[in-house]
């Protein structure tokens, strides 16, 4: 076995990072109103009582237009920022990246407070649309972070042959380049639905009266007779989520392979 | 001369046109609303409105009520030892799959790890409260093999549980630059030092070890600084004792309706972290100086 030592912990550690994700399914087929061993035996019930849970809908519906309008608004930034910081030099490009990749490692609730305060200056009321707000500026630089890695495998010449054949710098963009990173694109709009999807502070500050389903999540844990239910809610998204990554994960493999570059792994 | 001083001049303006939306919206929506929050941090907090008077009071308060002095302080602590034990029980596995992993396996075992960071945060955070808990599954199993005769009460609703759960939760920001780091690591360097007698262990430590700096230096930076304003960690499982800054700032914000007050403790705690990270940089500059 190559590795000896270290694969062991590694399996070790995995089991660490799995632990509570393999709970969730445990506890959501789980006959028994508290979430602890030994188990109470098995049922679906959770399940069908999610459909009359009053609150849940609405956050769905919230959490969707978010994650959605988000998706498609960071991307369409990071597109933007990806192509300027692999194909050109212009001045100022360090401290406005810098600026721009900030919230990555910022914490959540900065973001949130210094927006609300914002946000209360100047009188526009709380609502889904503040939360996009919110939820682009920090989703934008994961899409960055995976466009940059799509634009910096292309071939400068494929563009040269395209301009020499007439086209403009906007339709060899279309033609050209917009295929050559779209799985780069499709991967993008898939990491920042689900970390829009998942985004609980600043949801919470800046949602107001409109509730987003983590929100929804973090007030049902108050009552220990919805927590079943939640853990329900949660394996779906969690098996929703799963697959989402899954062809994440596929489109950003073969938008490397088709520009040509190495895989080095990862999204971040 | 003139046609390339022309050409460079068009490209810095096809950049700066490209990179104009995204940068106007970053200093629209995040640039000025941290400068707003460092305004509203020093004026004074009136009944229903906020009155504009520069004062100091708000961060004296943060700096002096011993309520807010010990959160904080115990934010630094947690967010340190969170940073520690994330990097350390991290570095093994970044290693193990940087040079016991085949090639073409790489991005795979990659996937693994990375997986369970994109489920639910909530639902993690909460799982971990009935792992932990008095009652709960780690417990049930100790019990059940005959380990420990009476539940273990130290495991939730403290510092403990607040930092087991943190380093979970952060465990793939401190993975996937130590690899990074490592996958940049030539491997012939290490041949050579073996073949100059040198024993692995030695190997590791006077090659790969300085060599992979840059990537401990930048998973420490990047859980070390997130994790001071966690807010829904120490609110589920850290009980009384362990409440941290985000929860505080929250209070002010969203409750006690002060925000001068909890913009000085917003920015008190990014200064901290600041200041931290700044010293910590200094100390390990040599590594990412030597690097080339």
């Amino acid at each position: 076995m190559k590795g000896g030592v270290f694969r062991i912990y590694t399996i070790g550690y995995l089991l660490f990072l799995y632990a509570p994700v393999v709970l969730l399914p445990i506890f959501a087929f789980n006959d028994g109103t508290v979430i602890a061993f030994p188990l109470q035996g098995f049922t679906t019930r959770w399940f069908t009582q999610m459909w009359s849970e009053p609150g849940l809908w609405p956050a769905l519906k919230n959490s969707l237009i978010i994650a959605v309008s988000t998706a498609i608004l960071s991307t369409v930034l990071g597109v933007l920022a990806a192509r300027a910081s692999t194909r050109y030099r212009f001045p100022g490009k360090a401290p406005v990246m810098g600026l721009i990749m900030l919230p990555l490692v910022l914490p959540e609730i900065i973001v949130a407070v210094s927006l609300l305060v914002v946000l209360l200056g100047i009188g526009i009321p709380l609502s889904i649309f503040t939360v996009i707000l919110g939820h682009v500026l920090m989703t934008t630089p994961f899409a960055i972070a995976i466009l940059t890695s799509a634009f910096q495998g292309l071939d400068r010449s494929l563009e040269e042959a395209a301009y020499d054949l007439g086209e403009t710098p906007v339709s060899a963009f279309r033609l050209v380049i917009l295929p050559l990173v779209m799985p780069g694109i499709i991967s993008s709009m898939l990491i920042s639905f689900t970390l829009s999807l998942d985004e609980f502070i600043i949801a919470f500050f800046l949602g107001g009266t409109q509730v987003t389903l983590p929100v929804y999540i973090f007030s049902q844990f108050r009552f220990p007779a919805s927590v079943p239910v939640i853990m329900a809610l949660g394996t779906i998204l969690v098996a929703l989520s799963v697959l989402l990554l899954t062809v994440a994960e596929y489109y950003r493999r073969r938008g490397i392979a088709k520009s040509g570059g190495k895989d080095t792994g990862g999204f971040l | 001369m003139a046609r390339r001083a022309q050409g460079a001049e068009a490209e810095a303006k096809g950049g700066l046109l490209l990179i104009a939306p995204p940068a106007i919206y970053a200093l629209l929506l995040l640039l000025a609303p941290l400068l707003l929050l460092v305004v509203y941090s020093f004026l004074t907090d009136g009944y229903l409105e906020i009155v504009r008077d520069f004062t100091f009071a708000n961060y004296h308060e943060a700096w002096t009520n011993p309520l807010y002095r010990g959160v904080m302080l115990r934010s630094l602590i947690v967010s340190l030892l969170v940073t520690v034990a994330t990097v350390l029980l991290a570095f093994p596995v970044a290693y193990f799959v940087s040079f016991h992993v085949e090639p073409s396996r790489k991005s795979t075992w990659l996937f693994l790890i990375t997986i369970p960071f994109w489920t639910s945060y909530l639902i993690r955070v909460f799982l971990w409260k009935v792992i932990l808990g008095y009652n709960g599954v780690l417990n049930a199993g100790l019990m059940k093999f005959g380990l420990i005769s009476e539940p273990l009460t130290f495991l939730l609703y403290n510092t403990n549980s607040v930092v087991i759960t943190l380093a979970h939760a952060y465990a793939p920001f401190a993975i996937l630059p130590i690899f990074v780091a490592l996958e940049k690591i030539d491997r012939s360097l290490l041949e050579a030092s073996q073949d100059l007698g040198e024993s692995r262990i030695v190997t590791f430590g006077r090659v790969t070890l300085p060599l992979a700096m840059p990537g401990v230096v930048a998973a420490v930076l990047i859980v070390f600084i997130p994790t001071i304003g966690d807010y829904v960690t120490p609110q589920l499982v850290g009980g009384p004792e362990g409440r941290m800054v985000a929860n505080l700032i929250q209070l002010q914000y969203l409750r006690l309706d002060n925000y001068p007050l909890g913009s000085a403790l917003a920015i008190s705690a990014m200064g901290i972290v600041a200041v931290i990270s700044a010293i910590f940089l200094l100390f390990t500059r040599r590594y990412l100086k030597g690097t080339k």
